[in-house]
């Protein structure tokens, strides 16, 4: 008997190779990304840290009010929107179609108003001056590894946001499966995680005295 | 137990999770406004934001649920790479004092 017939043979009676780590590939893809993202942040904050250290006129433009209160509800905002998500995935889970269809509504409401504080965020840096390459204060790099960093996330936020959407319809049409709900709550759980990351390290570090 | 029941009771211990993530977040701000030196200041930030993290991994992200070898794979390697990022710190400290490396 040939290879290829054994493997035929194999295959048609239910011998295909159990799933990695007995969880769906899609999850397993979802999880593979996850890391690969980690790390590109990694890189973004490490490049912002060799840039900041080597700096000795690095600006700390952050007041209490507006900025750090702000980023205080956009925290607020993001880490609730990983509560409203795990409150969907347990309905998902437990086939209560309309409401992890709600609770992911939800996600994705929380997840545009932190786009929108983001935004003002920006327009008030912008307002005094900083551009990528330019700001009032100092290292001129500031603006660079700012924009960068804080606009990954947003594009990060905004791409989950489009995601959740698209994901809890086909899910509301019977296309998804609550694994599917799962599986993007995972993505918006990272993005929450990150922003642990960018809080402290680009606007705490940074605050004005 | 019901469905109903357990999912509740699940929710309980993300709510508890909820509540550390953001004590831990105000913690953070009491601390950037504390005159700490800047390496410590850094080494509280990182260590708090790594709490943080960790326990959205394990608890909102379940990975604490999942078989353990789905951790080893993922965890340590990430660690790695990202330990491996620190090899920059002795270029960046040059670049401030302007040193050249010695030959």
């Amino acid at each position: 008997m040939s290879e290829a017939s054994v493997a035929v043979g194999g295959h048609a009676a239910g011998m295909m190779e159990a799933s990695p780590f007995a969880i769906p590939s899609k999850k397993l893809v979802m999880w593979l990304f996850i890391i690969s993202d980690a790390v590109t942040f990694g890189a973004m904050l490490f490049a912002y840290g060799y840039v900041r250290n080597a700096s000795p006129d690095w600006p700390h433009p952050f007041q209490f009010s507006p900025s750090i209160v702000n980023v205080m509800l956009m925290t607020f905002i993001l880490v609730t929107s990983s509560l409203t998500m795990l409150i969907a995935v347990n309905h998902a889970k437990t086939g209560n179609k309309s409401m992890a269809m709600r609770w992911t509504y939800i996600t994705v409401a929380l997840g545009l108003v932190f786009a929108a504080l983001h935004i003002r965020e920006w327009m008030g840096m912008i307002g005094q001056g900083v551009r990528p390459f330019q700001n009032p204060w100092g290292a001129s790099l500031f603006g660079a590894t700012f924009f960068s960093i804080t606009g990954l996330h947003l594009l990060h936020v905004v791409g989950g946001v489009i995601a959740l959407t698209v994901v809890a319809m086909r899910y509301g049409r019977g296309r998804y499966t609550g694994d599917d709900i799962e599986i993007w709550g995972l993505y918006w759980h990272f993005v929450d995680l990150v922003w642990m990351f960018v809080v402290p390290l680009v606007y705490l570090l940074n605050v004005a005295r | 137990m019901d469905s109903k029941a357990k999912s509740s009771a699940g929710m309980t211990t993300y709510y508890v999770i909820y509540v550390g993530i953001l004590a831990i977040a105000a913690l953070q701000v009491v601390f950037a406004y504390q005159h700490t030196e800047g390496a410590a200041m850094l080494a509280r930030m990182l260590v708090l934001a790594i709490i943080q993290a960790g326990l959205g991994v394990m608890f909102f992200m379940h990975l604490r649920d999942e078989k353990r070898g789905l951790l080893l794979a993922l965890i340590p390697a990430t660690v790695f790479v990202l330990m491996m990022m620190n090899v920059i710190w002795s270029d960046s400290f040059r670049l401030i004092h302007m040193r050249a490396f010695p030959k």
